[in-house]
């Protein structure tokens, strides 16, 4: 058996909660991996006696499940009411420009996941970002940016 | 041998004396995500840094959150048999400073302090200089029931809690009060459902009592995808276990034998925070088997969901547990006949569970002292967008909306001038300002236009675009439909292309009338209250500002200036 494949068995076995679903362990291997390998999708099926195409349904459905490898790094940025009116798309426009990118997803060299989240569960300190899952509040594009760079300038290994 | 609860009670009172006046200053540092965002884990970590340099010994807390989001990273010191002083936008340089002269020096800095609150039992003198922060305000008008505790206790230590008066409610409950007379309670308390629907709640727990099935199930729902609300995750951060023992008892006086936790995949201190409160209730017998000695066994699990804000939708809900994708069921069959895994279930909300300890403990006559007619108790909104205060408060429902923007929140920011309000979430409406001189009150409010909804108020000031806004709602709608049925699938899609359109001004008069046709099929024709409720971002914009889509159409221009800049949204690949 592969690394990989130990690691998904392990993540999707080593559930504790009493209610294990197609969705909880595609949730579990997700924590451990960031991503959704094709793999996954096989042994979350065989383990859950559902078919392929069922658990493709649920993974297809949920947009936090990816099918690649994240970057090295994720930032979220919020699109959310309350941080649209104080200044959301500025933050996106300075965040996505230190990317390099036109809109949300991973840089050519995989160093970084930009993401759009619809709330970040800190509104009253609008506009908010997360740096590889680290909140930032009260951000303006100047430090929204610097947010970015100096988070690049870390090691990082995945999710 | 668990210890019985008597004896837990005492064992918690002398912890509780010992951290208020022992020998140890205690701090407590506020850390729900609104404090996370300020950058409390850096501010505490310093704190904890500078007390080690320093070498001053006391304790600290990392508790939840006070409603202040302003003013954090918030925290406080109680020197020994003292009161609390709150220090608010601390850094690792004024910590330090707080440490040597405050908690090592015993004198609090005045300058700096943000307010005091009195510790009940201190015989001390008020600290002199110090305003008392229960006349701030966006203290003065509150009444905390569901949010007693918040920022006052660890929430991962249950013996605060219990020192507080927790568990008091499922003794009485269990000790008492049969499952009848506990859902009379609340049935006298007139509590309605903070979820969205304002559904009577013991109404709804009569259902699932009624049924007499061997399985059956609470479920509580901490989906909260709204943007602009988080007092739901914000309750679990700050207070787990007062909604831990709410589940309890809506287990007790329904009859159910397990309760479900729904909460989002991926926050962490939400879910954190409510696991350590659900295994410390279990350690000491508050679940399992034989609660309290009675005859009623109970157990609480968490679900995961994936992100979806239709998840939250009470059957869409139940799928998710189940592990499928979170789309709406059909109905009837009606949850109290054919829930979760087919078994009967009842539903509720996070705040909805959170006022029943309280409800039991004083009595439902109490609670139904407040409020205003048939919207009883409080009301727990979450402040956002350009106003002078942003947090979280708790008043009594009957209070004036005016009044909470204006006097609570301070009114708006940099002294710019309010424009609307819009509340109960992306499916609620918006509100203009001239029109906000409403009661908080689910009818009141309803007429107006507007839904007191899931608590979220997002305040906008005068540089807004009506029109970009009303987009960038039904960008979110149309994003989080679960595409089961077309009228709303295609109904927000459409919705949104003609949005865009206006805000690119290019728009034409037939769009409003376009509008308005996908509005009506979206309403008669969806499933779920996702798209037959999705049109109301667009027809309270166009109720209030019509006159400001017209210019956008007929004379090509957007009075705010606003409505030509960039504008992202996820990636159509994610839609
Ligand atoms: C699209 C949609 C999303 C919803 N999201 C939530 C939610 O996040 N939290 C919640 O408590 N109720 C939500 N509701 C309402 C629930 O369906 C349900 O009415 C509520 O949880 C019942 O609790 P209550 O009786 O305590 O209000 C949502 C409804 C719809 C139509
Ligand atoms: S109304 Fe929308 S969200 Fe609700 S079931 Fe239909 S498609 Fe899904
Ligand atoms: S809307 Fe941005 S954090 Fe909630």
């Amino acid at each position: 058996m592969s690394g990989l494949e130990q690691r998904i068995q392990d993540a999707v076995r080593g559930q504790t909660q009493p209610t294990v679903t197609v969705l909880s362990s595609l949730l579990a291997v997700e924590d451990e991996l960031g991503y959704i390998p094709k793999e996954a999708v096989e042994f979350v099926a065989g383990f859950s006696n559902a078919t392929i195409n069922d658990v493709w349904a649920v993974a297809s459905f949920y947009p936090n499940f990816r099918f690649e490898p994240p970057a090295e790094h994720t930032v979220d940025v919020c699109w959310g009411a309350s941080c649209h009116l104080v200044g959301a798309m500025s933050i996106f426009k300075s965040v996505l420009e230190v990317a390099g990118l036109d809109s949300e997803g991973d840089t050519l060299d995989k160093r970084l996941t930009v993401k759009f989240n619809s709330c970040l569960g800190a509104c009253s300190q609008a506009p908010v970002m997360a740096l590889d899952h680290h909140l930032a509040g009260r951000v303006n594009p100047e430090s929204a940016a610097e947010n970015v760079s100096r988070l690049l300038e870390r090691d990082g290994h995945g999710p | 041998m668990v210890l019985s609860f008597v004896e837990i009670g005492l064992e918690a009172d002398s912890r509780w004396q010992e951290l208020t006046a022992g020998q140890r200053p205690w701090i407590r540092i506020g850390t729900a995500l609104c404090g996370e965002a300020a950058g409390a884990f850096e501010v505490a970590d310093a704190l904890e840094m500078a007390l080690a340099d320093q070498s001053v010994s006391a304790e600290v807390s990392r508790v939840g959150c006070l409603g202040l989001c302003f003013a954090e990273p918030l925290l406080d010191v109680q020197l020994p048999g003292g009161h609390r002083v709150f220090y608010g936008n601390v850094d690792a340089e004024s910590v330090s400073e707080i440490v040597s002269v405050h908690v090592a020096g015993g004198t609090p800095i005045v300058s700096k302090a943000l307010g005091y609150l009195a510790e009940e039992t201190s015989l001390a003198p008020p600290p002199e200089g110090i305003p008392d922060l229960k006349q701030h305000s966006m203290k003065a008008r509150e009444n905390r029931i569901a949010l007693r505790n918040a920022g006052n206790i660890d929430p991962l230590d249950i013996y605060q809690y219990i020192a507080n008066g927790g568990y008091q409610a499922l003794y009485k409950s269990l000790t008492e009060l049969n499952r009848e007379e506990t859902l009379e309670e609340v049935k006298a308390s007139g509590l309605r459902g903070r979820g969205g629907a304002a559904f009577p709640t013991a109404t709804k727990w009569s259902f699932l009592a009624g049924n007499a099935a061997a399985d059956k199930y609470v479920l509580c729902n901490c989906e909260e995808g709204d943007p602009g609300a988080f007092n739901d995750k914000n309750i679990l951060e700050s207070d787990p276990n007062t909604l831990v023992e709410g589940v309890i008892i809506a287990g007790y006086a329904t009859g159910a034998n397990k309760g479900y936790i729904f909460i989002r995949h991926g926050h962490d201190g939400p879910i954190e925070r409510c696991r350590a409160a659900i295994n410390q209730a279990r350690e000491l017998g508050f679940l399992g088997e034989n609660i309290m000695g009675s005859d009623f066994s109970y157990e609480i699990e968490i679900a995961l969901t994936g992100d979806s804000y239709v998840a939250g939708e009470e059957s869409a809900l139940m799928e998710a547990i189940e592990g499928k994708r979170s789309m709406p069921r059909f109905r009837p069959p009606f949850p109290a006949q054919f829930g979760l895994f087919g078994k009967p279930t009842n539903i509720n909300n996070v705040k909805t569970l959170s006022y029943v300890p309280e409800i039991v403990s004083k009595g439902g006559e109490w609670f139904s002292n407040i409020g205003h007619d048939t919207s009883t108790g409080t009301v727990i909104l979450c402040l956002s967008g350009n106003l002078k205060y942003t947090g979280m408060i708790e008043v009594p429902l009957g209070m004036n909306l005016k009044d909470v923007i204006y006097d609570v929140a301070g009114g708006m920011k940099d002294g710019k001038v309010l424009k609307f309000l819009q509340t109960g979430g992306p499916l609620g409406g918006v509100l203009g300002a001239d029109n906000i001189d409403v009661l908080l009150d689910f009818e009141v409010l309803r007429a107006a236009g507007a839904i007191v909804g899931s608590g979220g108020l997002i305040a906008a000031d005068d540089s807004t675009c009506i029109v970009d806004l009303t987009r960038s709602l039904i960008a979110f709608c149309q994003y989080e439909s679960c595409g089961k049925c077309f009228p709303c699938r295609m109904g927000m899609s459409h919705l949104l292309e003609v949005l865009e359109r206006l805000c690119r001004l290019e728009g034409t008069p037939e769009d409003l009338a376009l509008m308005q046709n996908i509005g009506v099929n979206m309403q008669a024709g969806s499933l779920c209250g996702h798209g037959q409720l999705g049109f109301n971002p667009v027809s309270s914009a166009l109720r209030y500002f019509g006159p400001e889509f017209d210019t956008h159409i007929n004379d090509h221009s957007c009075p705010t200036g606003t409505c030509l800049d960039s504008r992202y949204s996820p990636a159509a690949s994610r839609r």
